[in-house]
């Protein structure tokens, strides 16, 4: 709660703060705002380096290049896949794990936390676990990008503190009723939190949707490659499957065709998150859902 | 021992203690919940550990684990005595102290600002310093390559028209610290802001009216009640980032690298990358990645222990 009977009275402390805030805005949304701006504007005029704000010369011809591009819309509906049903896996495994963490009154549930907490500090590396997927037949496989980080100790950890934080009144109450522990935990916990669910859906959808590093690594066929892997090759490697061998004007053209689809790829990737987030920041905002790493 | 029997047993005592096993059983709907993630962390956290003890073998795939040929130390004495082992040190904790150095400080600055701020103007703001968050990776990279670029990006565009000439950054060396670290600020702050925003909110309201009624700024107000206040939070985030101070994300440098660069970027993840995945020297790059580990949980429990002498905060 703020203190009421602080004067409105506008202080030089004041003016320092909002010229601060004023500047992190700018520096954050910046680069934010010049990629929408030039990727539906005249690619003559950003190759020229002419739009430093807001577009000029709207054109939407990037936009339309993307949707002629087969390997962005195979990459789009695998990513919408893996970051659906990955999620689904996330969820399964980590929030029941993170409510039993809770009840501590469970035989073991200490030893499952040094279990959980002992893989946050200490793992077999990167090399050891690509010869194990391979062993097990997960190589180039789709399940591998959904089995894959299944469990997050740490967002188990932050479920936990959650569990620990609810009321347990209606638990006992259903108990008493007959309830078994699993109708009491999909009954009565789960559709109290729906702060916790919200926030488990956006960080491990977020992973997913964002995830590149292991589909590089164990997928090796384009027709079950993330969008993040066809954005990395246009983006960092600079390869557009638009033919290069074109002479004179028609060349330049496509150059800047091309710097155009980047913009447009950008923004074509990026817009489902940052048009989500916002709606579940109230969740994130809250410092229960912070539960402190300390075990 | 069953149940009733138990009870009949601690008549005396409200809750009848049950025996382990009785209390198991109890209970075993719980295991039920918690097998998934138990089973997960079995296979693919613990199983991999398994695989560790070809670091210390000639690791045949046609041999097998077991049966490849053990080589005691060699694996990592080739590492050390490699001519890039210093240059990989150097490069992976130079990125990290820069990365620690501007990347602690700034959120939590961040976080008193905002804390400042009026409940309206506080969530817009918020919110955008959320976004980059959600950007990825790649997303990120690309960004950085389209704004720095030399013919058209922004930044030499507003450069040439200082009167300056333009620098293609990407591919000077000594940009890539810079690039690496800030861009991450840009990334982060917000996000990282948030831990430090929750410890604020529970600063006792009572504490600054009693240093309002003393007569106390609100630069004094930060100073003795807020820092304080979050103090413990900070400690056990430094603690944190000490334990990874030897690994910087793979993700980002890998995709920051080109061959221009590659003598400042190299570092151990990307080197165990390209050694192990693309060049297929599994027992080498495994004991890389070992050495890397090791150091990182040893950086961990030292700075764990001076935070416990100091400060009474820790994490274990």
């Amino acid at each position: 709660m703020k203190i009421t009977s602080r004067k409105k009275k506008i202080t030089i402390f004041d003016i320092v703060i909002y010229f601060i805030a004023a500047f992190l805005f700018l520096i954050v949304a910046y680069p934010l705002i010049l990629v929408v701006s030039c990727s539906i504007s005249d690619p003559g005029l950003v190759a020229t380096g002419q739009v430093l704000f807001w577009p000029k010369g709207i054109n939407m011809e990037g936009y339309k290049q993307l949707l002629n591009n087969p390997n962005i819309l195979i990459g789009y509906g695998n990513t919408i896949f893996y970051t659906v049903f990955g999620t689904l896996v996330n969820l399964a495994v980590t929030i029941p794990a993170g409510y039993v963490l809770s009840k501590t009154m469970v035989p073991g549930t200490k030893l499952f936390t040094g279990l959980f907490m002992f893989t946050m500090y200490f793992s077999g590396g990167m090399i050891p676990t690509f010869l194990l997927v391979n062993k097990l037949g997960l190589y180039n496989t789709r399940a591998v990008l959904l089995i894959l980080g299944a469990f997050s100790t740490y967002n188990c950890i932050i479920c936990r503190s959650f569990f620990v934080g609810l009321p347990t009144e209606l638990e006992e109450a259903a108990r008493i009723d007959g309830c078994s522990p699993l109708g009491i935990f999909f009954k009565v916990v789960l559709p109290l939190s729906k702060a916790l669910l919200g926030v488990m859906v956006l960080y491990f959808g977020v992973a997913h949707w964002n995830g590149y590093f292991n589909a590089m690594i164990y997928i090796n066929e384009d027709v079950k490659q993330p969008l993040q892997v066809f954005l990395r090759r246009i983006l960092v490697l600079a390869q557009i499957s638009a033919n290069m061998d074109e002479a004179g004007d028609y060349a330049a053209h496509l150059a800047d065709m091309e710097a155009l689809i980047r913009y447009a790829v950008i923004v074509v990737s990026s817009a489902p998150l940052l048009i989500l987030y916002p709606f579940l920041q109230k969740y994130f905002d809250k410092g229960v859902l912070i539960g402190s790493v300390k075990g | 021992m069953n149940k009733t029997e138990a009870c009949k047993k601690n008549k005396e005592v409200k809750v009848p203690t049950l025996s382990l096993r009785a209390r198991i059983w109890k209970y075993r709907h719980y295991y039920l919940l918690i097998l998934p993630a138990l089973l997960y962390v079995l296979i693919f956290n613990y199983g991999p550990l398994y695989g560790l003890q070809i670091a210390f073998k000639n690791y045949k795939v046609s041999l097998g684990m077991w049966n490849s040929r053990f080589v005691g130390f060699r694996n990592f004495i080739d590492f050390f005595n490699g001519y890039n082992f210093w240059i990989l040190i150097k490069n992976t904790l130079g990125l990290s102290l820069y990365e620690i150095v501007i990347g602690f400080p700034i959120p939590i600055f961040a976080a008193l600002v905002l804390n400042e701020m009026g409940t309206k103007s506080k969530r817009v703001l918020q919110t955008v310093l959320y976004a980059p968050h959600f950007i990825s990776t790649v997303v990120l990279v690309g960004i950085i390559n389209v704004m720095f670029s030399p013919s058209m990006g922004v930044v030499n565009t507003v450069i040439e028209a200082l009167g300056g000439e333009s620098i293609y950054f990407m591919g000077k060396p000594e940009y890539f610290r810079h690039i690496y670290a800030w861009s991450g600020i840009w990334q982060e702050m917000g996000w990282s802001a948030i831990i430090y925003l929750a410890a604020l909110s529970s600063v006792d309201p009572a504490h600054l009216e009693a240093a309002e009624i003393d007569g106390a700024t609100r630069l004094q107000k930060i100073r003795y009640i807020n820092i304080p206040t979050i103090l413990p939070t900070i400690i056990i985030t430094l603690i944190l980032k000490f334990g990874r101070i030897v690994t910087v994300g793979y993700e980002k440098v890998y995709l920051l690298q080109n061959e221009l660069n590659l003598d400042v970027s190299e570092v151990i993840s990307t080197y165990v990358y390209k050694r192990g995945i693309v060049d297929s020297s599994y027992s080498f790059s495994t004991a890389v990645g070992l050495f890397n580990n090791v150091v990182n949980v040893t950086m961990l429990l030292i700075v764990n222990k001076i935070a416990k002498k100091v400060s009474d905060t820790s994490l274990f």
